[in-house]
């Protein structure tokens, strides 16, 4: 049972893309090996860095198993003539590969027929997979793929050697030109030229490892330990953790070492937040901090090298973060010069979005959303101090036109947040308030993620929702709706941040007049004109906005599915009541009575749907003069009084007590379907249960539709 | 660390890099003679990379961002720097390393120093061009722009050609170890030992450019220019087009003297006064696409001709090759050029 390895050596891979790769190549090779009966007897190891994606699977049959099966032939009646086998049996034999004698007879439903014993020799695995692993390689998916050669090979990144190896014989196979053998590739710097792969098997491991190449994990656990030693020399001192800064580097090195390097601490008069995004985004390098958590003038840059042995690097590095910083510092007194109060004009010149005009439009537009939502919001007893939100959305994109963020645009808004906080936007403001504006813009891109966190205050949130409303709304009027994995607006993005946002801060906003308020601010504007026509905006935009509210339920709050199905089926548009029906429901879900509830539901539904296609009559109102059973006439007096109580809790919002208070209708519900019959002959009566049924279903099925709640049995 | 003395002087600098390409089979060319925003727009990459013929050239390009002018007073920054260009069609399969053969050239050990080829997709939405590739870091600097180019004019490229651009003045000012590329040591006389610098040389063509494209060139009349150019330009793909439409079949002679080149020269005039305007600020938010579109359809349709006119040289016959199809570009995570043309 040999080994087998396959070595894919590239120039550079993109480091966001390793891993992806690493995984579908390795994926798709064991379900190659599957497929193909040489399933290995261990486990599928790999080994990838940025030149490299290996792929080892250890004790492969060195061939397929033979296989035998019995192959049926023509009828006997067919196959002899005066019991001499004729041309039909003859050429079957031919076919199976025996003799005629060797012949078999089958019995059949449809009579008696020829039959052979077919043995069909296993192929080598060597030859297998030769002929069938480049088309697995190319088929691997890369966001973004190159041609190099011919227009047809395409990859990553051009090919530059292959290994492949069962055991120490190469397999012959040949991938956009290169012919695989056995020899493989060093570290660049450290070990350059061929590197030969004696076998497959852990001997690969040792011999890139010989050459300075190492595998990913033990990348991750010399980069972190290097991380900690450099960081010692800096008594009480911590690096920073940064769990996508450390993927980067891992996926940007094959021998990873770190050096520590300074830089003036004049420097961190300039924010906190500008210097470590220098340093991570641009850099790559992680920040410093002291003991009281405060950031150091220290960094730590991961090299691809072993060492840094006369300095050489750390001096280098330390040259270009001065002159980032510098270029920074340069920036930050530039953009002084101009306060924002006086940048909003200038953002007429600053495109928001080809159809829906400039930033300066944009801004209007969300001023007045904003205001809206702010007044909805403090009519629901929400404290929002005055003063705050229509000045910070008047300022909210500002910053766009300061250097600072065309050189960072990753530190829009923060940017924004900070000058506010330094200038002075108007001669008779408190402290209070500009601090405010300052927060409420620092945060107003918040959530950019779901793990990210929501606006810090009520007014940063009310912008922060106008500001991604004002966009959704724009686009999906012009028909630029996310679909599939087209997005490139990032609206799902921004949608998910509303519903985090107003959920976490329990905002009274009801998502569609919130959409439908958007709307109606570009209004006579020259984006109008573009709007697409044969278009329900409202329609798709709830539709939208209920996945959206779905995703979050489910895989940011941890729902259960069928309780958020049951939930959002009784309403989509309020978040917070959203949130606070699906803690209900799985409050009470367990109960016996409940789980028996959503039987009885399930099968009330099912009966009107059936009613309903039969083209069955259901009565306006129950008539109690046409209840005949005892059974049915209990639950019509039950479901009134039963009705207004759940009524006056829901409105109420105690949803617990109110689901509590339906499933006390179990027992008048479970001996209604016992004795009742509802589909009977008669049609009056028939039609009174089908609307005694109906109202059932309506009255009990604001909170959630128990029918969607997947019970045991089922 | 370099000493001073010992380091290379930025002249030294390019004779170094001219002489490894030129010993690698290079054509060494000269920086052209019309303003380009990028080594790139350059024929002798935007022509050459189309069509079938293998090339090898290198080129100094001085590359003028009006946009990018700070009056001198910025370290970092400059209105023209120099790029040093390299076109290898087809690429040879060992060109990383010849690349970094080429940093030994110039007295960078990589053993005492950290490299990576992090990536950088390259884009030029006004050329219709784009291409894969890294921007090579140098402890921590990047040095060059690394790129296969896919796309060229709209065109799938056969075969592709590998872009190596050296960025010069920050090469140059980390050999010398400076903060300010005006301190570079441009040039040091042999007898005295007396340096020239970078200052000295560019200094006041900084501070004087940068007056003109923020402050001092006249909008309306830059406006003009642009159109002037633009008619012409357009006026020539017209008259090309109509040639080649014409039956009888044109003889090749008169479609190989058709002065395509001279249309190129116009569509980069439209370029960088594009870029003017642009620094000046007085593109609008509506113009600003229309503008972008307008260039790129000269660029795009001299492109196509340019690889209908050296097909029409080839020696079969007169029989014309198919043009490669044309595509979109498709956007990816392209290098950000905001302001810029090319």
């Amino acid at each position: 049972m040999p080994d087998f390895l396959l070595e894919i050596g590239c120039e550079e891979i993109p480091a966001r893309l390793i891993e992806a790769g690493s995984l579908e190549l390795r994926e798709r090779v064991g379900k190659l090996l599957e497929r193909e009966r040489l399933a290995p007897k261990g486990a599928i190891a790999f080994l990838d860095t940025p030149r490299r994606l290996a792929v080892l699977a250890s004790g492969i049959p060195a061939a397929q198993p033979d296989v035998t099966e019995q192959i049926t032939g023509p009828s006997l009646a067919v196959a002899y003539k005066d019991g001499q086998p004729t041309a039909a049996a003859h050429a079957f034999a031919k076919k199976a590969g025996v003799e005629v004698s060797q012949l078999e007879k089958a019995s059949t439903p449809k009579g008696e027929y020829l039959s052979a014993k077919v043995t069909k020799k296993g192929r080598a695995a060597s030859e297998i997979l030769a002929e069938l692993l480049p088309k697995e390689i190319q088929s691997i998916y890369w966001p973004k793929n190159m041609y190099w050669r011919k227009s047809s090979e395409r990859f990553v990144r051009p090919v530059r050697w292959l290994v492949a190896l069962l055991d120490a014989e190469v397999i012959p196979l040949e991938f956009d030109g290169i012919r695989a053998g056995n020899n493989s590739r060093g570290h660049r710097i450290l070990a350059d030229g061929a590197v030969q792969i004696p076998s497959a098997g852990t001997s690969y491991v040792d011999a890139v490892a010989a050459a300075k190449v190492l595998g990913r994990g033990e990348r991750q656990q010399q980069i972190r330990k290097a991380l900690d030693v450099a960081t010692r020399a800096i008594p009480g001192a911590r690096w920073r953790e940064d769990k996508a800064l450390l993927d980067t580097v891992v996926n940007l090195t094959e021998f990873p070492s770190v050096i520590l390097g300074n830089f003036d601490p004049q420097f961190l008069e300039l924010p906190e937040e500008v210097l470590v995004t220098v340093m991570r985004d641009h850099q790559k390098y992680f920040a410093v901090e002291d003991a009281s958590g405060k950031l150091a003038p220290h960094f730590l840059a991961v090299l691809n090298t072993d060492a840094d042995r006369e300095g050489t690097i750390r001096h280098g590095n330390e040259r270009v973060l001065r002159a980032r910083f510098n270029d920074a510092r340069f920036f930050w007194q530039t953009d002084q010069k101009q306060s924002l109060r006086d940048r909003l004009d200038l953002l007429k010149h600053v495109t928001f979005q080809k159809e829906l005009g400039s930033y300066y439009d944009k801004t209007i537009r969300t001023q007045r959303l904003a205001s809206w939502l702010s007044e909805t919001v403090k009519q629901a007893g929400f404290a929002i101090r005055p003063g705050i939100v229509h000045k910070a959305a008047c300022l909210a994109k500002t910053d766009l036109t300061t250097e600072l963020v065309k050189e960072f645009t990753e530190l829009q808004g923060i940017v924004g947040g900070l000058y506010a906080r330094v200038q002075v936007l108007d001669e008779h403001m408190n402290d209070d308030v500009r601090q405010g504006i300052s927060t409420a813009i620092y945060d107003h891109y918040k959530p950019q993620s779901m793990d990210d966190s929501v606006p810090r205050t009520v007014e940063g949130a009310v912008l922060s929702i106008a500001d991604k409303a004002d966009s959704i709304a724009g686009m999906f009027a012009l028909g630029l709706i996310p679909s599939g994995s087209k997005d490139p607006f990032g609206l799902r993005r921004q949608a998910n941040g509303i519903v985090k946002t107003i959920a976490e801060h329990k905002l009274p906003v009801q998502l569609g007049a919130l959409m439908q308020d958007a709307r109606i601010r570009y209004h006579g504007s020259d984006a109008e004109k573009q709007f697409s026509p044969n278009l329900s905006f409202e329609e798709a935009v709830r539709a939208f906005f209920r996945e959206r509210l779905e995703f979050y339920l489910r895989d940011a709050r941890g729902f259960a599915y069928d309780v958020v199905n049951a939930v959002l089926a009784a309403g989509s548009d309020d978040v917070v009541d959203a949130v606070a029906r699906a803690e209900a429901v799985t409050k009470v879900r367990p109960s016996a009575d409940f789980e028996s509830i959503s039987v009885a539901f399930k099968r009330t539904k099912n009966i009107l749907r059936q009613a309903i296609e039969a083209g069955k009559e259901i009565a306006q109102a129950v008539d109690s003069a046409l209840l005949k059973e005892s059974a049915e006439r209990a639950l019509a007096e039950q479901v009134p009084q039963t009705a207004k109580r759940v009524e006056s809790l829901r409105v109420d919002r105690n949803y617990e007590a109110a689901l509590l208070e339906i499933a006390k209708l179990r027992p008048a519900i479970d001996y209604f379907f016992d004795k009742v019959m509802v589909m009977v002959e008669d049609a009056r009566l028939r039609a009174n249960r089908l609307a005694l049924l109906q109202t059932l279903l309506k009255e009990f099925s604001t909170i959630a539709d128990f029918s969607e709640i997947v019970t045991e049995g089922k | 660390m370099v000493s001073q003395s010992k380091s290379l002087t930025f002249q030294e600098l390019i004779l170094k890099l001219q002489t490894f390409w030129a010993q690698r089979g290079c054509v060494l060319q000269q920086p052209y003679d019309v303003e380009v925003g990028a080594g790139t727009m350059a024929p002798e990459t935007f022509l050459r990379v189309l069509g079938n013929q293998p090339y090898k050239v290198a080129y100094l390009q001085p590359s003028r961002r009006p946009a990018d002018g700070r009056y001198g007073e910025n370290p970092n920054r400059l209105f023209k720097h120099t790029q040093l260009q390299v076109i290898l069609k087809p690429p040879p399969e060992n060109v990383q390393e010849l690349y970094l053969e080429s940093l030994g050239a110039i007295g960078i050990d990589l053993r005492q120093h950290d490299i990576k080829f992090e990536e950088d997709n390259w884009e030029s939405p006004t050329l219709g061009a784009w291409g894969i590739g890294w921007q090579v870091m140098l402890d921590g600097l990047e040095i060059t722009q690394f790129t296969y180019f896919q796309q060229c004019g709209g065109v799938d490229l056969l075969p592709i050609s590998a872009e190596l651009t050296y960025g010069l003045e920050r090469i140059a000012a980390f050999l010398q170890d400076v903060d300010s590329i005006y301190d570079i040591v441009w040039a040091r006389d042999p007898e005295t030992g007396h340096p020239t610098t970078y200052g000295e040389v560019r200094l006041a063509e900084e501070l004087q450019f940068s007056v003109y494209n923020f402050e001092a060139a006249d909008v309306p009349k830059t406006w003009r220019h642009f159109e002037v150019y633009e008619a012409e330009c357009r006026a020539l793909l017209d008259r090309y087009a109509e040639l080649t439409k014409a039956k009888p079949q044109v003889p090749a002679a008169e479609k190989e003297r058709f002065p395509l080149l001279a249309a190129y020269d116009l569509c980069l005039k439209c370029s960088h006064l594009f870029n003017i305007l642009d620094a000046r600020g007085a593109i609008s938010v509506t113009e600003r696409v229309g503008v972008i579109a307008r260039v790129r359809a000269l660029a795009v349709g001299i492109a196509k001709a340019y690889l209908q006119q050296q097909a029409g040289q080839s020696e079969s016959a007169g029989e014309e090759e198919p043009a490669a199809p044309v595509k979109t570009v498709k956007t990816g995570r392209g290098k950000k050029e905001p302001a810029q043309v090319g």
